[in-house]
């Protein structure tokens, strides 16, 4: 028998899959990537949309599919049903998304459906009035989860009157939603300059653009376009605790500063990250759940949207140890600059790094959706091998300086959500408390 | 109206049986530099003892907490440095154990699984510090949240009536708590065997070097015998049964309805055309239930039928259910939406245009190549295939059987599924409006 844990074979170098670009004349940005494997193709389509209303953009999203001046929802999805295929929408302070899948020998029709969508969706009363009534009744329940309270609240402490500041809309902004405002919103913005489709999947490029441009062609429209301002600096202040009676859990969130994928301290910034909070193998996991067992995920993750970055720590822990748990993150926040990690744990996360993203650029869905939010950001695919290429010359003197700079809890925002008569107490050690 | 034609996944099985027993199944493919490597043990929450509920799934958390040759945490540190993810999961009939890594790491992944294939090393402290994360897990996937267990711990006790099938495999807090390394030793001893498992490796690596690197890693893995799991069978309902609880947290009513469906290992071609019949009800705004109860009646807000309790028509044994479960919009009655799915039920029943059957079909096809795209999801279901159906390659061939349902036999499932043989499970929002 085998003791001796195994080393490594040779490396695979990364390999990337180039996409095929073009700009139709009405202002359409095509990115098409062949990548064979299994007979489907993935489709993205990105339509800049800052500065719309929150609620209408949700609804317009949830009623793209509604109808057409000339075909009805049911004949609508019947077609994508036929081809293997699905589409979604979805709508956040920077774009209105759709997104979607089929089986490849069905990408023209899906796109011929899109096309159709665009270019004639109708939001009928009825099936607006349905789906109006269905975000009404989701947005009840998802009040009633603590990541989604506890976001809100981060949200609106992080960005104040920033479009980033409110990215769910209440029940009543939805309910005043009129059927006007919707057809007014596609008219002004679902339009193809500015917009972006990326399909990737066992494709023939050629064949493909010859079917984008049949369907897509002669989508047209204008508007204002409008630009997203950054993100302001976040300002620390007093810990906010967000009262939720009965909770059994409190949840955690620690928000501290971070840069852009372009800044030079991006890649160690990455590193810093991971080996605080972002794997497994980090401090955090490996002090509060696999020491104290405070948490089932403790995590931290770095958030680059297109008007700021932001690094977020985050875990939900019993009631009872919630002030312990807050004094193990902050501590471990503060030690990534105190006890800056070495040769070896840099080299583990640094491994880690490297490796994932060949995993998640394994699947075609994993490479549409890296095209997609790199294009967001203004970079390409490739970027991931430069960065990749950073990675590899990260110090610990890098790492050190990064978290010395950044990773503070004397910088960083704090949030709690759980039983206020159960934690306040344990919360006032830390200081001034705020309560929402 | 386009229909597609089904297409067939294409990359190539090989399977072989170890002197130990383990079956193991290779399937190579080039496609991109990564390698999915999954260890399934059939053995699942069903199997757990009384007085010992969420054992099932405790002891998966403690298979990562090092072996002979792998201390704590190293597991995930070994997997991680390569450049890789890990993970598991506990499910009724079975457990997993996955690992995707950059195709360098194929060996380091064969070592690890093949060194806690001979025991984890549990402690009083490692286990004492896993049922705490356990019940955090517990906490925030059920406690804290709306709706939480439902359906699938909270209606499997309406529909049977033996603790193997109605108990609640997450685990009640007490059952946790008195979980000792003993139980564990006895658990492993019982289920872990190799002959009880299957390795499957998927993605980009050479067969021959990885079954040489399977036989020296996993040949000396000692051959025990598998557990004969006992029968789990119990008679079908004859009369309805109903029950309603209030979920705090909840802001609409819920319901989820469930039949006894033909068992999908021995009797899978009167199971699929239940795995068909899900789909035709609410797949898509173009699907029976959705177009009824959502867009034309607005009596739910979501709907979703689907097979087995964890919707893995593929992964399960008998017996088990087919469920329809809606959210529904406040103030609606569960009486009013369990007439309307009767009512749908009687329409297929009465017979299903083949149109509406193809397209239904086509995107049954789509969504099972689409999980087959991940090598890591690909090496799972591979797993999975060969544990319950004898045969790896039947993954490949599931779109293709689904496709030789009949509209005669999706018919046939609707008119079983009538009113006296169903559990129906409620939810009252007690949630602050």
């Amino acid at each position: 028998m085998s003791n001796v844990v195994p080393g490594l074979a040779p490396e695979v170098p990364l390999s990337l899959p180039v996409p095929v670009e073009r700009t139709l004349p009405n202002g359409l940005r095509v990115l098409l990537t062949r990548r064979p494997g299994v007979p489907l193709a993935e489709v993205r389509l990105s339509i800049p949309a800052a500065h719309t209303d929150l609620a209408v953009a949700d609804l317009l999203a949830a009623a793209l599919f509604s109808g057409t001046e000339t075909a009805s929802m049911t004949e609508i999805a019947q077609r994508l049903q036929g081809v293997g295929g699905a589409l979604g929408a979805g709508a956040d302070p920077d774009r209105i998304a759709v997104s979607g899948n089929s089986l490849a020998t069905g990408l023209p029709e899906l796109l011929e459906v899109l096309g159709d969508l665009l270019k004639a969706a109708d939001y009928p009363g009825g099936p607006l009035a349905t789906e109006q009534a269905r975000m009404i009744d989701g947005l009840s329940v998802a009040e009633q989860q603590p990541d989604f309270q506890v976001n809100r609240v981060l949200d609106a402490r992080l960005w104040g009157d920033h479009p980033y500041g409110h990215q769910q809309p209440t029940a009543a902004e939805v309910a005043a939603v009129e059927r006007q405002a919707v057809l007014a919103l596609h008219a002004s913005r679902i339009h193809p300059a500015g917009a972006r489709l990326v399909i990737v999947g066992d494709i023939d490029t050629d064949a493909t653009g010859a079917a984008v441009e049949k369907a897509l062609g002669d989508w047209n429209g204008a508007g204002e376009p409008r630009r997203m301002e950054p993100l302001p600096e976040a300002v620390p202040g007093p810990l906010i605790l967000v009262d939720r009676a009965g909770s059994v859990q409190s949840a955690l969130r620690v928000a501290y500063p971070a840069v852009a994928r372009t800044h030079p301290d991006n890649a160690a910034q990455h590193l810093a990250n991971l080996v605080f909070g972002g794997y497994f193998s980090s401090r955090l996991v490996m002090n509060l759940r696999e020491t104290k067992g405070y948490g089932y995920s403790p995590r931290s993750r770095v958030d680059h949207a297109p008007a700021g970055s932001i690094q977020l720590a985050a875990v939900d822990v019993a009631t009872e140890v919630t002030g312990p748990a807050l004094t193990e993150l902050h501590g471990e926040l503060r030690g990534m600059a105190e006890r800056p990690p070495g040769e070896e744990e840099l080299d583990l996360a640094r491994r880690y790094a490297l490796g994932s993203v060949k995993l998640a650029t394994a699947t075609q869905a994993g490479v549409a959706n890296y095209i997609s939010v790199l294009a967001a950001a203004g970079l390409p695919l490739s970027w991931l091998a430069d960065h990749s290429e950073r990675l590899r010359e990260v110090t610990p003197a890098d790492l050190q300086r990064v978290a010395a700079e950044r990773l503070d809890p004397d910088r960083a925002v704090t949030v709690v959500l759980g039983d206020g008569a159960e934690i306040r107490d344990a919360l006032a050690e830390f200081g001034e408390i705020e309560a929402r | 109206m386009t229909v597609a034609t089904i297409p067939a996944p294409a990359f190539a099985i090989e399977r072989f049986r170890l002197a130990n027993g383990l079956r193991v199944v290779l399937a190579p493919d080039p496609g991109a530099p990564v390698v999915g490597v999954a260890v399934v043990y059939d053995v699942g929450m069903r199997s757990e003892p009384e007085g010992r509920t969420g054992f099932a799934h405790l002891f998966e958390h403690m298979m990562f907490q090092g072996s002979h040759n792998v201390g704590k945490a190293e597991h995930m540190r070994h997997v991680q440095s390569a450049g890789g993810t890990f993970n598991g999961s506990t499910h009724i009939d079975y457990t997993d154990y996955f690992n995707l890594l950059p195709s360098n790491g194929l060996e380091l992944a064969l070592f690890l699984e093949a060194d806690r294939m001979r025991g984890p090393a549990i402690t009083e402290e490692n286990l004492a510090n896993q049922v705490s994360v356990v019940k955090e897990e517990i906490r925030v996937n059920v406690l804290n949240r709306p709706y939480g267990g439902f359906p699938w711990i909270k209606l499997p006790p309406v529909m049977f009536d033996t603790f193997a099938n109605s108990h609640d495999g997450y685990g009640a807090f007490d059952d946790l708590d008195a979980a000792t390394v003993e139980d564990a030793q006895s658990f492993f001893d019982a289920y872990y065997a190799a002959s009880n498992a299957v390795l499957s490796v998927a993605g980009d690596f050479d067969p021959v070097e990885a079954r040489a690197l399977v036989e020296r890693h996993f040949g000396n893995v000692e051959a025990r015998p598998a557990p004969v799991h006992p029968p789990f069978e119990e008679p079908d309902l004859t009369a309805e049964r109903r029950h309603s609880y209030v979920d705090e947290r909840a802001t609409l009513p819920a319901l989820a309805a469930a039949w006894r469906v033909p068992d999908p290992v021995t009797d899978l071609d009167a199971f699929l055309p239940y795995v068909v019949l899900g789909e035709l009800l609410t797949d898509g705004d173009a699907s029976r239930l959705v177009e009824r109860l959502i867009h034309n009646d607005r009596t739910a807000t979501a709907v979703a039928a689907h097979t087995t309790f964890m919707a893995e028509p593929f992964a399960s044994r008998g017996p088990t259910a087919m469920l329809v479960q809606a959210f529904l919009p406040p103030g609606t009655a569960v009486d009013t939406v369990l007439g309307q799915v009767d009512e749908e039920l009687a329409r297929v029943a009465e017979g299903v245009e083949e149109a509406e059957l193809d397209r239904v079909k086509a995107r049954v096809a789509a969504q099972l190549l689409r999980g087959d795209d991940s090598v890591m999801g690909r090496s799972r279901r591979l797993a999975t295939a060969e544990i319950f159906h004898g045969d790896a390659a039947m993954a490949t061939r599931f779109a293709a059987l689904l496709g030789e349902v009949t509209a005669a036999s999706v018919a046939q499932a609707a008119a079983a599924l009538t009113p006296q043989r169903r559990a129906v499970l409620e939810v009252v929002p007690g949630g602050a409006q």
